[in-house]
Formats: structure tokens, sequence, C-alpha cells
């Protein structure tokens, strides 16, 4: 009944080969298998977002898909954030506005931003809180995270070249 | 909105230069926000087996038959293990208080015979991963005679009810009147108006991000159960693990990895952390138990849900004359250690009165109990429920007197302290009329009381309301003890240790688990000694690093855990004076700390660095006054004598109420607390926000409900409706300042205000909706199809006009 596969992932970059069960969900893989554990479980049932990743850029519940469906997909989790140690500009909005207390949806909420903003450069205030309604947080309200996310899209901005024609956030 | 580059932040430090009152960036964020912090699940050791329970199906019944044959035979399954295979100590939480008043229970921590709630564990199933673990739960064959479940408190109270603990003799386990004014019923039989709420609120789940979790492992060489597990207690996990599991407290080492939230859920001794421990002693092997969503809804440790019929007696004038109030909590299945089923009709009885000068008062508190998952203290234990009560008693009582809401709480508040009150509690100073004053005149002048008025022109429902509150922080013993608990929480223990070159680690018995004490803390510190908050290190959670400790609850932390860290760095500095003093060749009187070191008052010039003073401490003991021993560490204790101090709030909420829906939206929240000094401002906002979302939670959207048979109705997220960032409003908080003569930095706590204050004022801001309609709504969560009829009766009465 649990047969096994080799499956080949592609994580943060990096290339692994992982012995899994078909039943293994992607998460319990990066976690248990790859070492990950940045990336948490908060409910296994697709609400809550802690184990949100981004799969070929796109925000993905990591408890949802099973690892044997993400062979072929670039997968990025939190770690690959700040590989020297160096905190990113979202990262450094986050605690700059206080967004995290316990800390442990950030690496969801972080990765859903990232790939939020990735194809969003313009989002109004509304439009990140509609997207970080999409995961849960028990410590903060909401409203910091809403804060950091909007902060760090107008810092991309303000570096980007001057080609932005899009409306400011709505402060 | 401007984009902070790193840097382009408040300052780190206040103009004066102290670190206490500055937003200085959290020393938790970078490892979190990397992924480089290690929660309970995080934790892989070598050899590591994984549990999983099997729990109840029924509410009530005798266990007939536990055969648990063929989960063995599940392949990845190594064991599995029930109550009479492990034969451990039930958890007993006891009040030392006549059995008339508190009948004390056990909490086996696996059923044996009998099962008292859905989701109680009955054994422990180990394998070797996770999916085996949960394949084997499902071999498990359990037979049971059930019995009719008892769901409600009404149904507990009744006199034919079944019994929940048959040897109990009855379902009210506690039954305390701890005040009763002499002459009270001529107060109300005499009094201008008498205002009556009756009021129910649901049960909630604290709703921790991280659920519970352990990994247990036997250590040869210390000849020590280790257990890593997210608790805020770690030293009564461990003084429990060790009764339970018959060893010397000695043998058992607690230690709590980063936690994701807590909330009060973990801050009672939870019975799978033993079961896991004894599974782990049992196979001597690293086991690991993670708690699942569904079990974390259904059958960890929930709060809340209580019933109160309140009266008030009041003047013409608008003064309150007396309160009367009879509250039963309905505290599920079994009692929490060390706080027992009395943990809400206490505070409610004790604490009711509030912020008002009540001067009649009486009171009856019961927990009973009944066949759903037990209770714990919840953010807030009570005090959102009360204080939501008070404010309808306050807004009823206007109305029938026609006096404005605001101003019926301006002439009733305590406005001189110390004050005494009826319940026997000394308040301490604080702003209750001011932030009141300031939350009225901030959604005055933004125009909200306009917009009530004109918008009602057009159709739409509008509505204003507030919350007046205070809330005892840091409970030390005496407080504590009033309650008669066996286990008397209270005091807290702080150990300052400065290395050879000059750097300070403090440890604390307090737990900081999004709170950001390994911020706060380090800034008391580094006032303390003048150094750089970059210098000092917090530590916390392990049982092996500190005396003793309770841990983080009832907002003690840095009122207590605070004052015994202050105490403790003043200690260090006086042993770096007394050495500084004999190396630079004067007295301790002669010398006080200055820019990292120590310098001669009389010549500023003659300064040592600590670096300097540390080394002689330890590597040149022979340079060392006399009466100074080698090293430089000092412990200290601090505990909040009498009553303690009361920080305080006022919110004030504005909603609009759709009639299409019945969904109550939130224009607009401004919370004006005060909590002292504010260490950091920053910190202080978040845990007023955060409070606020979980008291809003409550008010609005979560409710833990059960089926006639006690099959509970949210197993997940799908039914237990936790907000998101749309349902919650931006919140602006204003700080008032009105510093504690009781703790060393003269903060107060400011973890559970927010939670406190905020289903007392969205509930009146409906009610302030809803005045048309004649109706007034008192049980919450607020459902979006009552105030839906609501409206609809409304614009009934309005076409029959």
């Amino acid at each position: 009944m649990n047969e096994r596969y080799l499956i080949t992932l592609t994580v943060n970059g990096d290339e692994h080969e992982v012995l899994v069960e078909g039943r293994y969900t992607l998460v319990d893989v990066l976690r248990h298998n790859l070492g990950l554990t940045g990336t948490h479980v908060g409910c296994e049932h697709g609400i809550c977002g802690a184990c949100t990743v981004l799969v070929d850029g796109a925000p993905v519940r990591a408890c949802l898909i099973f690892a044997a469906q993400a062979e072929g997909y670039d997968i990025r989790t939190v770690e690959s954030l700040a590989p020297q140690g160096q905190l990113n500009d979202l990262q450094r909005c986050f605690t700059a506005h206080h967004a995290l207390q316990c800390g442990f949806c950030t690496p969801g909420f972080l990765m859903l931003a990232e790939g939020f903003l990735a194809g969003n450069p313009n989002p109004s205030r509304e439009d990140v809180r509609e997207v970080v309604s999409a995961n849960l947080c028990r410590c903060t309200g909401y409203q910091t995270i809403v804060d950091a996310i909007a902060a760090c899209a107008a810092g991309r901005r303000e570096a980007a070249p001057a080609t932005d024609t899009g409306s400011p956030p709505e402060s | 909105m401007t984009a902070p580059s790193a840097g382009a932040r408040e300052p780190t430090f206040t103009p004066s230069g102290a670190w206490i009152g500055a937003s200085v960036p959290r020393r938790e964020d970078p490892r979190l926000l990397t992924g480089r912090a290690k929660f309970v699940d995080d934790i892989h050791l070598p050899g590591m087996l994984h549990a999983q329970f099997v729990r109840a199906t029924v509410a009530s019944g005798v266990v007939a038959d536990l055969d648990l044959s063929a989960v063995t035979a599940v392949p990845g399954v190594v064991a599995a293990y029930s109550g009479s295979d492990l034969d451990l100590t039930d958890i007993v939480a006891v009040l030392e208080r006549p059995r008339e008043e508190f009948i004390p229970t056990s909490m086996p921590v696996l059923a044996r015979d009998v099962v008292r709630y859905v989701g109680e564990p009955l054994a422990i199933v180990i394998a070797e991963n996770p999916y085996a673990a949960e394949d084997g739960i499902e071999a498990a064959r359990v037979t049971y005679l059930p019995n009719t479940a008892v769901v409600s408190d009404w149904q507990a109270l009744a006199p034919d009810a079944p019994l929940v603990h048959g040897y109990a003799g009855t379902n009210t386990l506690l039954d305390v009147s701890m005040f009763a004014t002499e002459d009270i019923d001529e107060v109300f039989a005499r009094a201008d108006h008498v205002v009556r709420v009756r009021a129910k609120t649901g049960r909630q789940n604290a709703l921790p991000l991280e659920t519970r979790g352990v990994v247990a492992h036997w250590d040869d060489r210390e000849e020590q159960l280790v257990l890593h597990t997210c608790t805020q207690v770690p030293h009564q996990v461990r003084t429990v693990a060790s009764q339970c599991l018959r060893c010397d407290e000695r043998a058992v080492r607690v230690i709590v990895p980063d936690m994701g939230g807590g909330f009060g859920q973990k801050c009672v001794v939870g019975r799978e952390e033993i079961a896991t421990a004894a599974a782990s002693l049992q196979l001597r092997r690293p086991v690991k138990w993670i708690e699942d969503r569904k079990d974390a809804l259904t059958a960890s440790f929930l709060a809340r849900e209580q019933r109160y019929d309140a009266r008030a007696a009041f003047s013409d004038d608008g003064r309150i004359l007396g309160l009367d109030v009879d509250i039963v909590c309905d505290m599920g299945a079994y009692s929490c250690y060390p706080f027992t089923v009395g943990i809400e009709p206490l505070m409610a009885s004790a604490e009711m009165p509030g912020v008002y000068r009540v001067p009649a008062y009486r009171v009856r508190g019961r927990a009973v109990v009944t066949n759903k998952a037990p209770t714990a203290p919840y953010r807030g234990v009570s005090r959102p429920q009360y204080v939501m009560v008070m404010e309808r008693l306050f807004e009823r009582a206007a109305r029938d007197i026609g006096l404005d809401p605001v101003e019926i709480r301006r002439r009733n508040l305590i406005t001189v302290f110390p004050y005494t009150g009826v319940n026997d509690i000394t308040y301490d100073p604080g702003s209750y009329l001011e932030s009141l004053n300031l939350c009225q005149q901030v959604l005055t002048g933004e125009g909200w009381y306009d917009r009530r008025d004109h918008y009602a022109a057009q159709g739409r429902v509008l509505g204003i309301g507030y919350s007046c509150f205070s809330e005892r922080t840091g409970y030390g013993s005496d407080a504590f003890a009033k309650r008669k608990m066996k286990v008397v929480p209270g005091y807290d223990i702080a150990e300052a240790t400065m290395d050879t070159n000059g750097s300070v680690i403090v440890t604390t018995g307090t737990l900081s688990h999004g709170q950001s004490h390994e911020t706060t803390m380090a800034q008391i510190v580094a006032d303390q000694l003048g150094i750089d908050v970059d210098k000092v290190k917090i530590s916390q959670g392990d049982t092996a690093r500190i005396t003793y400790g309770w841990g983080s609850f009832a907002s003690r932390s840095i009122a207590i855990g605070g004052s015994s860290i202050d105490l403790a760095a003043t200690k260090l500095g006086d042993k770096l004076l007394l050495i500084g003093a004999h190396l630079l060749e004067t007295s301790p009187d002669d010398v006080e700390l200055h820019n990292a070191g120590v310098r001669r008052i009389d010549d500023h010039n003659r300064w040592l660095p600590f670096s300097e003073i540390a080394e002689v401490a330890y590597l040149k003991a022979h340079l060392l006054p006399k009466e100074a021993e080698p090293g430089l560490r000092a412990t200290a204790s601090f505990d909040a004598t009498g009553d303690g101090t009361f920080s305080n709030a006022t919110h004030g909420a504005v909603v609009e109420l759709h009639p299409g829906s019945g969904q109550v939206q939130i224009l607009r929240y401004v919370c004006v607390e005060d909590c002292g000094v504010a260490i950091n401002p920053q910190v202080v906002e978040g845990q007023a926000r955060g409070g606020i979302a979980q008291g809003i939670a409550g008010v609005l959207f979560e409710e833990v409900t059960y089926d006639t048979n006690g099959e509970p109705s949210c197993a997940s997220f799908m039914d237990y409706k936790v907000p998101t960032a749309m349902e919650m409003p931006d919140i602006s908080v204003h700080h008032l300042e009105t510093p504690s003569a009781f703790t060393r930095s003269g903060a107060k706590g400011v973890g559970e205000g927010g939670t406190i204050g905020a289903p007392a004022a969205i509930l009146n801001a409906v009610n302030d909706a809803l005045r048309d309609t004649g109706i007034e709504l008192d049980d919450t969560p607020i459902a979006p199809e009552t105030v839906q009829r609501a409206l609809h009766h409304r614009m009934c009465a309005e076409v029959n006009l």
C-alpha cells in the first residue's frame, strides 16, 4: 500500500533526490526529509497558509500537494530569502513594522508576499489586505503585516527605474 | 506610507539615552524571518519515533473494551500503550477550600474506564513515522457503553443530571459566594432604577497557530528525561511530570524551544506531553508528538463559555448603587493544572466591579463540568466576559435613565487612587477617566458622531460603542493565595551573569512566546547596568538554568519577571561597584556605574571598564577584595505584594450593520491604553492590536459548539471561523502613562488588555446601531442572522407605521 518512489525536487535552486511514499505531502518532505524547517505546518487542510511556498513563482499550500507532484517544478522556501544571512527588503519591512510576534505564521506570509509582489508591483493597500487575508495570523491582528508588505512594495518601486505609471498605494 | 530602508525607523534609544521607552528592533526577528527559528516540530533526534493518540469517539461512556492488538500489527507501528499499560499517577489540581465550595477531581493521563469528552486520549500509538502513527490509531478497536452526555450548563445543573465525575456526587465542582454586602437586597428595593443583563458567551479556542507538541527522550549521561515542549510553564510541567512518572524532579528537564503562541492554552499541563514522556521511557527512544489541527480544535483546552445573570441598581442621577451577579462557567470535563475549574468563576467573582465605584456587591460563582473538552485560562480569563456584562449594565441604565452612555460611565469611574473596592481589592493609580475622555475625543474629532447621524438619514446603520476596564497585571503570591490554590504562583526569579569580557546573560523564569521579552527584558538590563542592549542576552525556557519559575501568563512577565530581572541586574551592578571600588582604591560608596564601567565619583578620570573588572573577578581572583567571591553572578526574586498593579484602557468602536447580510463591519477602532511605562512602545502596540483582534474574533466570529450527543461541530477551519485580514480593522492605539509604584520599571502588564476590552466595545456599538429597533443583544458571538433579524424587525416596524 505504501509504495515508495524516488523523486527529484528542485528547492531553492538545489536538486534533491528523495525516497517518498506517494502520500507524503510536500511540506512534510521539505521539513523532515530535506531539513528545511522554516516552512511550518499550521492546519494540514489548506486554510491557515503557514506552509505557503512558491512553486514556479506562485504561492502554494505545501500541505495540499504531494511531494511527488512537485517534481519538475522550481520550489522556493523562506530559506531562500536571506541566503547569506542578510535580511532582504521584505524581511526588513516585517521587522521594522513589527509584523510578527511569535513568528510561526511569518514564513508563510513572506512567501505569499514574495509571490504576490512579483506579479503586482503596484498594489493598493486594499489589494495587499486582500492577499494577506489568504493566511491566518493569531498574534498581530494583520495590520502591521499589511503595512510591511505595502512598504516593501513602495520601496521596490522607488528603487526601480522610473517606468512606473501605476497609482501609489493609499496611505 | 514611506518605505523604511534599513535604519529608517525610530531611534532605538530615547533622547535621554535610555533604552526603556524606545522601540528597539526585536532580537527575536532575524531567526524567525529566515526560517532559522527552532520550534518543537523542528527538532529531530536520532532514532526518533512519532506518537499519536487513540481518542474517545463518544462524549460520555464506559470503556467496555480497548483492543490495541491490531494497532501493533500495522506496518511501521512500534508500540501502543493504554492507561493501564503505563500506570501513571493522575493529574490533580486542587483549591484549598471546604468541600461545599470545591470538589477536587482527577484527570488521568490516559482515560481508563470512563471517557468524558470526544477526543479524550485513551491510548498512545508510537510509530516509525507520523504517517504510520496515523495508520495505527485507525486500527484501534474501542467498545463503549455510552451514557447520556451532559452538553450544557443547564443540563449539568439539573437535579437529575447524569454525573460527569460520578464520585464527585455533583456536576458543580465549584460554588463560591465571595462577596455579599449585608443590606444589598434593601439597596435594590430602594433604588430608582434596576437593570438586568442575562448573557451567554460562546466557547472559544485560544488557537495558537502552532499546535501543542513535545519531543521526549531519556538522556543516559544526565540520568534525565528531557522534554522539549511548547509550554508557557516549563517548571510546572517538570513538577507534574515527576509526579505522574513517580521519579525525582531532578530527573526531569523541560526545555522550551521557539513557540508559536500560547494565549493561555499552553499555560496548563497537558496529558499528552506526559504520556509521550512515559512512552519514550518505555522504549528508551526519543518520541515526538505534534498535535494535529483537528485535535487542537476539538480535544485541546478551551475557554470562555459563561452565563451571567446580573442586576445593577442605579440612582436617578446615574450612580451605581449595587451589583448582584450569578455566574455559571461551563468548564468542560476536567480541572486544569494548576488553576482548577475555579479559574473562570473565581476571576469573575473577584474582579467584576472593575473600574467603577460599586458600593454594594453580591456574587455567586459556579463552575460546572460537562462532557466537553476541558478548559484552561485564555488571554483575559473571564474579564472579556464580565467587562461585557458590566458595560451592558451601564448602557442599559443610561437608556433607562436617559443619560448619555459616556456620561454615566464618567459619573461612576474610580478617579481617586489608591481605591479600595467593595471586592476588597486596592486599585493603584490609573487613567480610567482620562482614557475614556481621550477615546471619545478622538472619535468625536474624527467626525464619527456626525457621520453616524448623517448616514442614518441615508438608511445606513452605524453605531458607536465603548468599553472601560482595568486589568490586574502581575498577580503576586498574595493575590493567588486569595484564590486558595494549593499551588500558589506569584514570584519569579532571575539570574544575571557577566562573562569575562563584560557581556551579560540574564536567565528568567518567565517564558516569552511572541511577547518580545528577549528585546524588552534586555532593554531593562541595559538601562540598569548602563550598557548597550546588544551586550545583553535573555535566556529562558530551560528548567536546568533557573531554580524555579512560573512562566508567562496573566500579563505577569514584565511586571514581575521584569522586576526580578531589574533586581538581579542591580545586584550584579552592586558587585561590580564593590570590586571596582577596591581596584580604584576607594570605598563602594564613592564609585558609580558609568559608560559600561565603574568610575570614582570624586575623580571621573579614574574609570575601569566592566571587562577589566570581570577579568579580575574570574581570572585574577587574588586581586579581589576579601568580601567578594570569585565570579560575577547575582540572583534575585520579585513578588508583587498585596493586590499588585492594574493596567487600564478605554476602547471605542464604530460599526456599520449591513441589513442584507447581517454583517457587522468595523469602520473604526480606537484604543487608549495605559500600561504604565511602555518599555518598548511598538511592542505595546503590537500586544494591544493582537489582543483586540482576538477579542473581535470572540465577539463576532468564533464559537466551539457541540451537538446534543456532545460531538464537537468545529473540527476544522471550515467550521471554526478564525478572522482574516478582511475582517480586521486597522486599529489606532494611543498611550497614556501612569507609572506603577509597585514594579521596578514602572511598567504594568500589557498582554491581555486588548482582548478584554474589544468584545464589550463591539457589542455596545452593535447595540447602539440597533437603538431604533427596540432590540438589544447581550449574547456573543453575535451571529449575522441575529443582526439581520433585528434589522428586519425594524424594517417591519417601519412598514407598519
